[in-house]
């Protein structure tokens, strides 16, 4: 079964699943920024794909990017620095890029690639689902890897459910009309939005991500959705001086 | 007219355009996909745009025939006088033509993202004419190199902001504008400067240009009894001044149409902007398009010494037309563009912009027959470059020898 259903069924709360940008702070510490967060308790990995023009992220995740591109990260090396990584994690893995690097590597050697690393999704922010399901969705579901979409504020009602009806993994929401980056807290519009999709009762479970960034948001978020995501606040805490596996325990320590 | 080189309901033009957007941007895409050309073909519409076109921007532009610069080429050489348009370029057609879209859809924020500035000056205009919020986003290096056209904006009210990532230049500028439209999705109307992004602005802004080739139909009837010229020539950054010249002449084939790319230093030096020279199929700004890019998928940074060409993609359109061989992608070095806005200063008195500069300077690489019509598209005019051009100055003086 894909660890993402299993996660999911497995009747767990609060789901917290972390974004780190692969060979950031540096090259080689995509391997073991998984093992230490799983340690730690993290229920879900999504490992970021840089790429030189990402139009949804704020300036954190920009960054993290550029500097991991700075540093020779690319999308062929990131499968190798997980080669043996099902040796060591059992946490559901998720990657997280733009399309175009997948698209140069190629839909189908991506795809292979993926399953054999044992990759149990995908979050590509500008692959339209529709898109997705006319021209790819057959591939990933022989490769047994979902592609879990993105909603949003704007998304209506209509096409909402449409969506649900879609999904295979877990739906990506968007907590507000932003690019990626920290909030200390949300506002009224944004809890009403949780409270209205929560109402709606979708059959995929949902995570809240986008501002997610201390123990205040994730509580918030939990109370609305299945659990929530972290990326550019734990981008920042990793981009500190000290060892990797400090600055995961103390990061975490600060969110649950 | 057939519709065989145009989009189709998906905004694809053959394998190339759609609609790659993150769903934070979909419901601005898609409020615009549902009205555009519901809009834009409305008698109501048409009228009020022809009347700014006409009254306010200066239009129709000249067909100019230059004898001295076709004795030089030995050929029939027109210029379209796009630089003399109200801002002094064509990107006036498509901003016109968006804010009134903007205004239908009851939009009170504009939003723009500029090279050379001319897209960006030509956004603050309309948006002072009709009293909208303006703001620009503008790479910090064009901002250094086109300062004339920021100091515009600014006059015009705009707000200009610098883009800081990647090489400070009009794909950064394109990032950021669309990092403003995520942010700001209930009022703010994006104008694109080109026909470059999602489904539907490549067909947008191709149909708000193609008043250039409508022009060019009885124009060149009247001066040579016939609406059909040999060769129509342009530049191309995202393609739009080609786009509008091209357009009713996509099913004639007996008319050559000639996109010029700028290949800076040259197209194999790895500074260059020539997309569709060294480009391979791949994603950029929601489009499915030829893109400069390295084997891993990351955008290349391109170069150009203008602003306005230097992009590493190009309008989906043109890499169909590219791929389908209807138009040939020709292009022109840093050095060759300011040799030929020397050249057209000096044979015909007229300072073309240096994006314009490109299409010029392939004129020699064409083989002319002495009876063939050229039209080259004079997209802009080179007030904004003359920064440029006097830093050039000292490597024309033998080049221009003996032509006082
Ligand atoms: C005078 C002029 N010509 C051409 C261009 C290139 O744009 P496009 O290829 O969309 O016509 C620009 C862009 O700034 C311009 O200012």
């Amino acid at each position: 079964m894909n660890r993402i259903t299993e996660l999911f069924n497995s009747g767990k709360k609060d789901i917290l699943s972390v974004y780190f940008t692969a060979g950031y702070p540096s090259l080689n510490d995509t391997f073991r920024t998984i093992t230490e967060l799983e340690k730690r308790g993290v229920d879900m990995i999504e490992i970021g794909i840089p790429f030189s023009d990402p139009i949804a992220d704020g300036p954190v995740i920009q960054k993290s990017g550029s500097k991991a591109l700075l540093n020779g990260m690319t999308l062929s090396l990131l499968f190798e620095q997980l080669r043996e990584i099902r040796e060591y994690s059992q946490v559901p893995l998720v990657l997280m890029g733009y399309i175009n690097p997948i698209v140069r590597m190629g839909i189908d050697t991506f795809l292979e690639h993926a399953s054999r690393t044992g990759i149990d999704g995908v979050i590509i922010p500008d692959l339209p689902p529709e898109e997705y399901i006319e021209k790819h969705q057959a591939k990933f579901q022989k490769a047994g890897i979902f592609n879990n979409f993105l909603i949003t504020p704007q998304t209506p009602d209509t096409r909402l459910r449409q969506i649900d009806e879609w999904s295979e993994g877990f739906l990506y929401m968007v907590s507000s009309a932003a690019t990626t980056g920290s909030r200390e807290s949300f506002d009224e519009k944004q809890l009403d939005y949780f409270k209205r999709v929560s109402d709606m009762k979708l059959k995929t479970p949902r995570l809240i991500g986008f501002g997610v960034s201390n123990h205040t948001t994730f509580e918030q978020a939990c109370k609305y959705a299945d659990g929530a995501i972290i990326g550019s606040a734990f981008i920042d805490a990793v981009s500190e001086n000290g060892s990797l596996a400090q600055k995961v325990s103390g990061f975490l320590e600060a969110i649950r | 007219m057939k519709d065989t080189f145009l989009s189709n309901g998906k905004g694809y033009y053959g394998d190339f355009g759609g609609a790659f957007i993150p769903e934070m941007l979909r419901e601005n895409v898609e409020s615009l996909r549902k009205v555009y050309f519901n809009i834009i073909e409305s008698d109501a519409f048409k009228k009020e745009f022809h009347d700014l076109l006409v009254n306010y921007a200066g239009r129709p532009s000249p067909l100019f025939l230059a004898k001295r610069l076709s004795e030089k080429y030995g050929a029939k050489i027109y210029l379209k006088r796009e630089d003399l348009n109200h801002t002094g370029s064509h990107k006036i057609n498509n901003t016109l033509g968006q804010i009134l879209l903007a205004r239908h859809m009851g939009k009170r924020r504009i939003i723009a993202e500029t090279g050379a500035g001319q897209h960006g000056v030509a956004t603050a205009t309309v948006c002072a004419l009709m009293n909208m919020e303006c703001v620009v986003y503008m790479g910090e290096t064009d901002i250094e190199r086109q300062e004339p056209n920021v100091r515009r904006m600014e006059m015009l009210g705009a707000k200009v902001v610098p883009a800081l990532s990647g090489n400070k230049t009009l794909k950064d500028a394109t990032n950021e504008a669309l990092r403003d439209w995520i942010c700001n999705p209930e009022d703010t109307f994006y104008i694109i400067g080109s026909v470059v992004g999602p489904h539907p602005y490549p067909d947008l802004v191709a149909r708000l240009q193609s008043v250039i080739s409508e022009e060019l139909l009885w124009q060149m009837k009247k001066a040579e009894g016939t609406e059909d010229p040999d060769y129509i020539v342009a530049c191309v950054g995202g393609g739009s001044n080609a786009a509008g010249s091209f357009y009713h002449y996509l099913d004639r084939k007996n008319v050559k149409l000639i996109g010029v790319e700028a290949s800076g230093k040259g197209v194999d030096t790895g500074l260059t902007a020539a997309t569709i020279a060294v480009g391979e199929p791949g994603i950029i700004h929601g489009s499915m398009t030829m893109l400069m890019q390295t084997d891993d998928g990351q955008i290349t940074e391109p170069y150009s010494i203008s602003a306005g060409l230097d992009y590493p993609g190009i309008g989906p359109l043109h890499a169909w037309l590219a791929g389908s061989g209807r138009a040939q992608y020709m292009n022109a070095t840093d050095q060759e563009a300011l040799h030929a806005a020397y050249e057209l200063t000096r044979l015909e008195g007229i300072i073309p912009a240096l994006e314009s500069a490109h299409a010029l300077a392939v004129l020699g690489k064409l083989e002319l027959k002495k009876e063939d019509v050229v039209v080259v598209n004079v997209s802009g005019r080179g007030d904004k470059d003359m920064q440029a051009y006097i830093n050039a100055r000292s490597l024309f003086n033998v080049n221009l020898e003996g032509r006082r």
